[in-house]
């Protein structure tokens, strides 16, 4: 490669840091004022693209320079009242609830804006015209690059100067940053911190439609763009350091130019190795997250994120702590492991029940350990798939090259997961919050694309087929009882460590670091080595997961999955114990069943998650406490 | 009909009435049954010692805390269900004890962040209105930091920039906690010299405070506040004959 080609790859991601830039930008501003990390603001990039495609195409398309354009700007506008009524009509009410709940809720948005999308404009990616005046190409270092490329790589700076004139030099920019910090004193001086609220989400949606619009030239409008472009941003905004936008700026010019780097430099001989570097993109960005992430725990441009005054905290209920069960519960969770133990007798009846148990079976275990960081721990891993996918592919793994027997490869399945989480979670637990959140993200994505990028190996995105478990397990009944039997064993550990000393050490590390140090506990090595307990459990529910499919794909390791868990957790709700077994299975239930039925079964699962966030704040079991607890003293 | 037999024109209502008080920390009470009045133009002071109430009865007028019973009335206007803007927005300017100066925003932006309109007294009068100009000339140590960040002032410059951000709403009623604490003396002095100024423009003031002398430079009347209650009211001239009064309710 010479040194033009490298130059003309990083002129070429400028163009691709644009877009990005705006999206993050957007979410960076709405988190630094409403302190949401909203997950649907991929989604308003993505109707940006849409509804761009439709007003450009109607109102003239290529051939009409005031269409084009002013097409492009309503769609932005567009995005913008859309984001504004969802701040009023939903965000509003959630500003109080827990972090969680918010990244649950706007999860639930995102699936419903997409089924929307689907509904609205169907499957089929639709392409928008070309710019008029720039549809040609200019040459540089001896290159054609299109006039559009070259229109975004000015046109990010510009908004970023404009942005930097609004924050620093208007009203309305001090009224925002003073309400980063202190929204109590602004409201006591007679700001309308409501409307304030609106209109910074109006202007972040405006930035992630103008993203949007702005691609309307440059790649077809499809559905999984909302998904792909907000993890895109979330990296970006964690690099650059949540609430800074010129952080978004620099973050987003790295991560692109890292990625065309990479492309641009191709297979590489290094040592009598050769190394593709083009197959380092689908992980470029997660290794920059991860890097800067270890080296700067704030991000490039970010502090250390101090609370919010006036954000509810006289609100804020002590939260009950969690308590040893009592004896009706324990005979009843005897009871239910009874029934449970007798369902294989059942099986002539219903010949479905026990495949959808097992299914069951295995969601309550990787609910369980996802819980046991998340809740007790207060850490909440975005990548517990990890660890799940680990497992899954060390025991198929151990099968496909080695010939292993399911015993042993049963009991590498936590052994891999284990390793994996002694590694990753070394770095995690020395974060916090939405910063911990990312980084166990990025690593489970790291593992995703090592999986399906080694192909001689993991398969790929075929997978890992032929995995079925020997006699006597072959039966159907069997392996149920040997899943079953497992994950009770699983859940009871789990359940048991939380009431001895080291659960204790864990939950007085989440409540009070400085008080837990004090007393002499070290709380970083108790939360690391609870992450890798909580990994190696979960390895143990996804090596049964591969012998009760008999087949795996990388999909094991994906986002989906890892959201998957969270959503179960505070389904059942992460203050109590319970809760995410009862929302495991609710869950895993509801796909089986509910969601096959329809097409749009995302809207219908983000509707029930709305309504269960809106209904039930702390979760199905929390809100069945609070009902019995109520009535108690009645 | 003959014509109704004339009434006596009822009196004006008081620039703040505060009836029956009461309000919670999470499940904890802590205002039980507050009452009292400031009038148009007068100065009062909420005294007692740490922990008594005072902060809490200005952020319960305010609307700060979300639990809260009883009347507060703003010239005669119930704001008890408002929400804190739209109190402020009444013409009720609040300076906290923590002056919770935005620190990232410099001097002038703290100044622009506290900005409304020009209001009127009750009856009809223009009511005093502040621009920054005029604050500097009231402030003249602010005057030379006007780029300085809020969160590199010293305690004294904060209370100074604290007061003039509240007075750049141009209130019509202050509610001023603790203007005194924390600061050096030549402050104080200064407080004191502001507090007698913006009385004299019409302002009407409610002063929390543990000092007895500087109080009694600034207020013409006291309650003494003791565990959430109303204890002692008086004029200030009564408050300082009083040693019994002070000594149980105030000196430590």
């Amino acid at each position: 490669m010479t040194f033009e080609g490298l130059a003309f790859q990083a002129l070429d991601g400028l163009a691709s840091a644009s877009s990005l830039f705006f999206v993050a930008a957007g979410l960076s501003l709405i988190f630094g004022v409403t302190r949401i990390v909203n997950l649907a603001h991929g989604s308003l990039y993505m109707l940006g693209t849409y509804i761009a495609v439709t007003l450009v195409t109607a109102m003239g398309g290529a051939g009409d320079a005031f269409g084009f354009w002013s097409g492009v700007l309503a769609a932005a506008l567009i995005a913008g009242v859309i984001g504004a009524a969802i701040e009023v009509v939903l965000l509003r009410r959630i500003y109080v609830a827990p972090e969680l709940f918010q990244l649950l809720a706007t999860f639930a948005l995102m699936l419903i804006v997409n089924d929307a999308t689907l509904w609205l404009w169907g499957p089929e990616d639709l392409l928008g015209p070309r710019a008029p005046g720039l549809s040609g190409a200019i040459e540089i270092l001896g290159r054609e690059m299109p006039s559009y490329d070259a229109f975004l790589i000015v046109v990010a700076p510009a908004v970023l100067g404009l942005l930097y004139v609004v924050f620093a030099r208007t009203r309305f920019g001090a009224l925002v940053r003073a309400a980063t910090q202190d929204r109590e004193m602004l409201g006591a001086l007679g700001v309308n911190q409501a409307l304030l609220f609106t209109a910074v989400f109006a202007l972040g949606s405006v930035l992630a439609g103008l993203g949007g619009a702005l691609q309307v030239a440059r790649e077809p409008a499809n559905l999984g763009m909302d998904l792909s472009v907000i993890t895109d941003a979330f990296v970006v905004v964690v690099v650059g350091g949540m609430g800074s936008i010129v952080g978004s700026y620099v973050a987003a010019l790295l991560i692109a130019e890292v990625k065309a780097l990479c492309i641009g430099i191709g297979v590489v001989g290094f040592a009598g190795f050769a190394v593709n570097f083009s197959k380092l993109t689908l992980v470029a960005e997660f290794l920059v997250m991860a890097i800067v992430l270890i080296a700067r725990p704030h991000g490039l441009f970010g502090r250390a994120q101090v609370a919010v005054r006036g954000a509810a905290e006289a609100e804020a209920e002590m939260e009950a702590p969690i308590r040893p069960a009592s004896r009706a519960l324990a005979l009843f969770g005897l009871a239910v492991f009874g029934a449970l133990l007798l369902l294989p007798f059942s099986a002539r009846a219903f010949p479905y029940a026990l495949v959808l148990g097992v299914d069951v079976l295995i969601a309550v275990l990787f609910a369980a350990s996802l819980h046991f960081i998340m809740g007790p721990g207060g850490m909440a891993s975005f990548g517990h798939a990890a660890y799940f996918g680990l497992g899954a592919y060390g025991a198929a793994l151990l099968v496909k090259w080695f010939a292993a027997p399911m015993g042993l490869a049963l009991a590498a399945a936590p052994v891999a997961a284990a390793l994996g989480a002694l590694l990753f979670g070394w770095f995690s637990v020395r974060l916090s919050g939405v910063y911990l959140a990312m980084l166990t993200l990025a690593f489970a994505q790291i593992v995703w694309s090592i999986v399906f990028q080694w192909q001689e190996v993991t398969g790929g995105s075929n997978g890992v087929l032929g995995i079925w478990p020997s006699a006597p397990f072959d039966r159907l009944a069997a392996y149920y009882l040997l899943t079953l039997l497992v994950v009770a064993v699983g859940v009871w550990l789990l359940r048991r460590i939380l009431f001895a000393p080291f659960g204790y050490a864990m939950r007085a590390g989440r409540d009070s670091p400085l008080r837990a140090e004090a007393i002499g506990i070290d709380v970083k090595r108790v939360h690391w080595l609870a992450f890798a307990l909580a990994g190696t459990v979960c390895g143990v529910a996804g090596g049964i997961f591969a012998f009760a499919k008999g087949s795996i794909s990388p999909e094991t390791i994906s986002i989906g999955r890892s959201i998957d868990g969270l959503v179960m957790v505070l389904l059942g709700g992460v203050g109590t114990l319970s809760g995410p077994l009862v929302g495991a299975s609710v869950f895993a239930v509801l796909q089986d069943f509910v969601m096959q039925e329809t097409e749009y079964w995302h809207a219908l699962l983000g509707g029930i998650i709305l309504v269960l966030v809106l209904a039930f704040p702390s979760g199905l079991v929390g809100a069945f406490l609070r009902l019995t607890r109520r009535r108690r003293f009645l | 009909m003959s014509a109704p037999p004339a009434t006596p024109k009822p009196p004006a209502p008081p620039a703040l009435a505060v009836g029956h008080l009461d309000a919670w920390y999470g499940a904890a009470q802590i205002l039980r049954g507050v009452t009292f009045t400031v009038g148009q133009g007068e100065v009062v002071a909420l005294m007692g010692r740490n922990g008594a109430g005072k902060s809490t009865t200005m952020k319960a007028v305010m609307g700060l805390l979300p639990r809260r019973r009883g009347a507060v009335r703003v010239y005669g206007r119930a704001v008890s269900g408002l929400k804190p803007f739209e109190i402020a927005r009444l013409g009720v300017g609040y300076t906290p004890e923590d002056r919770r100066i935005f620190s990232d925003l410099t001097v002038l932006e703290n100044l622009d962040a506290g900005r409304q309109k020009p209001r009127r007294f009750a009856d009809g009068t223009p009511a005093p209105t502040w621009t920054r100009e005029d604050l500097f000339k009231l402030f003249p140590n602010l005057a030379e930091l006007r780029h300085r960040l809020g969160g590199r002032m010293s305690g004294g410059e904060q209370q100074m920039l604290t007061v003039a951000r509240t007075l750049m709403g141009n209130p019509l009623v202050l509610l001023l906690d603790e203007p005194s604490e924390g600061v050096a003396p030549v402050i104080v002095e200064a407080m004191a010299d502001t507090i007698l100024e913006l009385k004299n423009r019409g302002l009407s003031i409610l002063l929390s405070e543990q000092n007895v002398g500087f109080a009694e430079i600034v207020s013409d009347r006291a309650y003494l506040l003791e565990k959430g209650q109303i204890r002692w009211a008086g004029t200030m001239a009564e408050l300082t004959e009083n040693a019994d009064v002070q000594r149980s309710y105030l000196t430590l």
